[in-house]
């Protein structure tokens, strides 16, 4: 654990982005007429729950030395089959079970690839993203496009409002809580840091390495149906064509930049929360300002790599902070 | 006895009179028609096969090539510039290259040099409803320039003389010809209402959750704005989702553009999501692309020598002008198919 390498370097990564965050969150509520209102900071966290509740199953593969990049294929093609389901005149509740059999199966198939079959957790991943979508896309559903049908429960879940702010804001506030409690208070959610850390060592500890990494991606993929379903329910559609986006990258971005690093055994929570809040700040006061888009990508990218390259300087890599498996 | 002669006279009579006059009477059109068209391949390369635009030109001009004998296939290259230049290369360079290709642009560059190369060994290329810096053999699909206009003049009808007269667009992206020229259409008719002012104009980059963040965001830095136009119907539910959310749907006009299909956009008109569409008459914009594919096989001359431009007529539809036949129906398309 490196987790001490903490008071070593008062400025982790983490704090870098924290610290930018709160920067551009002071400079916009003092620039920007109506950034710093209850509605704005509302939209502004909105705006970034489903990404980070993505990145928080994706956060919970890294820390475990793995990565998913079929999350948002998952994501998306679980719910238009669901929805596609539906619209053909499937009972809800057989709908949701047959949808809830592929996510889970899916999770088992990449847990198992990696686990058992010891293929890179990134080629198994990328290439059951793609099978994913090819497979749901060709052979299920009819158009890119899925809508939700009328009065389905998700319409009326994506309406729900208390004390005036969106369900999914509370939804995704509280998988993060769930999400810390596994990590922090529970034995498996120990062994995670662990077997992230050192497989090796962790296995040789007597811990269930493997079928621990199976239940991480069974977990991913179903925090990525989760994700799917409050998409669909704000938006009353859900077009599977995100998964060309650049969705699947801004989530890695979340987790890595709040400082989760891509060699395991590292990052929490609160890390997670860190990204997101950058990413939702910074996208939020370009729209106020009204930047075109190819700006706003220009200037997120650079602010992420200023953010990096702040941490390699103050973070320098060494033997002791390196490790096998880094990317 | 008799009466069986006599009409077995005439019966002979007729007939032989039929036999003889018939060459007389050969159209010489069906034959001439046939020839040319007979065997032809037609290749419909769209952004994607996904959508309802793709799918309701790939149903009408199959039913019509199919009709004269040809042969239709189309290429899926799912929103990517790559797949599509790819399946572009491979039919240029196969062995049963076609004789038509019928290209949807996904931007106004990419494709060119690939498409001169076709038209250089021998096929005829269609650019349909993105326009490109190309030559093509003809052009079929909107003016986007126009396009824009009549959502500017829906918007302003929309919002009416007494709102605020504040109009937030949602725009595609800064690449996409359809997006450019619909802004420049915008432009053009907010400068003769100069009392109309567009307080924020960011980006969907065609992304329904983008496109409701973004006019989440509008909302909120301007509570009073009276209409938004999106870009496309393809992202315009987020906005309308933002809009539902802000509980302002009596007070925003939304309006967008789309292909005219049922579910997305009559439906949506209907239920009070969108203000105005400007739809894209689909059946008659494949009914161009046929009349074209038909005139270009049959005029003999090389491809690459000629320029067309046909332009789909256009009209804002709001809840008020909707009729039974105003929208097509993917799933009615699909039902007949099968």
């Amino acid at each position: 654990m490196k987790r001490s390498g903490l008071h070593l370097t008062a400025l982790s990564q983490e704090t870098i982005v924290a610290a930018i965050a709160v920067i551009i969150f002071i400079v916009a509520s003092a620039t920007l007429p109506g950034f710093f209102t209850a509605e704005n900071v509302v939209s502004i966290i909105r705006s970034v729950s489903v990404l980070g509740i993505l990145a928080l199953g994706m956060a919970v593969v890294i820390i475990g030395r793995g990565i998913d990049l079929s999350a948002v294929a998952v994501m998306a093609m679980s719910v238009a089959w669901y929805l596609q389901l539906l619209n053909d005149g499937s009972s809800g509740w057989q709908a949701l079970a047959l949808v809830l059999a592929g996510v889970v199966g899916i999770g088992l198939l990449n847990g198992f690839l990696v686990a058992y079959a010891d293929v890179p957790a990134i080629f198994v991943t990328l290439a059951s993203g793609s099978f994913v979508f090819g497979f749901v896309r060709s052979q299920l559903i009819a158009q890119d496009a899925v809508p939700v049908p009328p009065d389905n429960w998700l319409q009326l879940f994506g309406g729900l409002r208390f004390l005036d702010i969106p369900i999914e804001v509370f939804i995704s506030a509280a998988l993060a809580f769930v999400i810390f409690l596994f990590l922090r208070y529970t034995k498996w959610g120990r062994y995670v840091y662990y077997a992230g850390d050192n497989p090796v060592a962790a296995r040789n500890a007597g811990m269930p390495v493997r079928p621990m990494l199976v239940f991480r991606y069974v977990l991913s993929a179903l925090v990525a149906f989760l994700a799917g379903l409050l998409t669909a329910a704000s938006l009353h559609s859900i077009n599977t064509r995100v998964v060309n986006s650049t969705l699947l990258y801004d989530i890695v971005l979340v987790a890595v930049i709040g400082g989760i690093g891509l060699s395991g055994g590292k990052g929490s929570v609160r890390n997670v929360l860190f990204g997101s809040a950058l990413i939702g700040i910074m996208l939020n006061a370009m729209t106020i300002i009204d930047i075109p888009l190819i700006y706003q990508n220009l200037i997120k990218s650079t602010i992420l790599l200023v953010a990096i390259v702040i941490d390699g300087l103050l973070n320098p890599r060494d033997e002791q902070t390196a490790q096998q498996g880094d990317i | 006895m008799k009466y069986v002669k006599a009409l077995f006279a005439a019966a002979t009579l007729s007939l032989s009179v039929f036999v003889t006059a018939a060459p007389a009477q050969e159209d010489p059109g069906p034959a001439a028609y046939s020839q040319a068209l007979k065997g032809k391949r037609v290749m419909l390369v769209p952004m994607a096969m996904g959508f309802d635009l793709a799918q309701g030109w790939a149903h009408y001009i199959q039913t019509e090539v199919e009709a004269f004998g040809g042969t239709f296939e189309t290429r899926d290259p799912n929103w990517s510039v790559e797949a599509g230049a790819q399946a572009i290369t491979e039919a240029i360079s196969s062995d049963t290259r076609p004789d038509v290709l019928i290209v949807h642009s996904p931007d106004l560059n990419s494709y060119a040099r690939l498409l001169k190369k076709a038209q250089a060994a021998g096929t005829y290329v269609i650019l349909i409803d993105n326009p490109a810096n190309f030559a093509a053999d003809a052009f079929v699909g909107s003016d986007w320039d126009r396009l824009g206009q009549l959502e500017a003049e829906a918007v302003i009808k929309g919002c009416g003389p007494n709102s605020s007269k504040k109009i937030g667009l949602v725009q595609g992206d800064q690449v996409n010809a359809s997006s450019l020229y619909q802004y420049a259409g915008i432009t053009k008719v907010l400068a003769k209402n100069p009392d109309f002012q567009v307080v924020a104009k960011p980006d969907s980059n065609w992304d329904a959750t983008t496109s409701r963040n973004v006019t989440t965001t509008m909302l909120q830095q301007h509570p009073d704005i009276c209409g938004i136009i999106d870009f496309w119907d393809g992202d315009a539910s987020g906005a309308a989702a933002a809009i539902r959310d802000a509980k302002l749907q009596d007070k925003v006009f939304l309006v967008t553009t789309g292909g005219g299909e049922k579910a997305a956009d009559c439906d949506n008109l209907e239920n009070g999501t969108y203000g105005a569409v400007v739809m894209t008459e689909l059946h008659h914009q494949s009914r161009d692309i046929n009349a074209i594919i038909k005139f270009l096989l049959q005029s003999g001359q090389p491809a690459g020598t000629s320029k067309t431009y046909i332009y789909t007529l256009e009209k804002a539809t709001t809840k008020a002008d909707l009729k039974p036949d105003s929208c097509w129906d993917l799933k009615a398309l699909k039902t007949a198919a099968k």
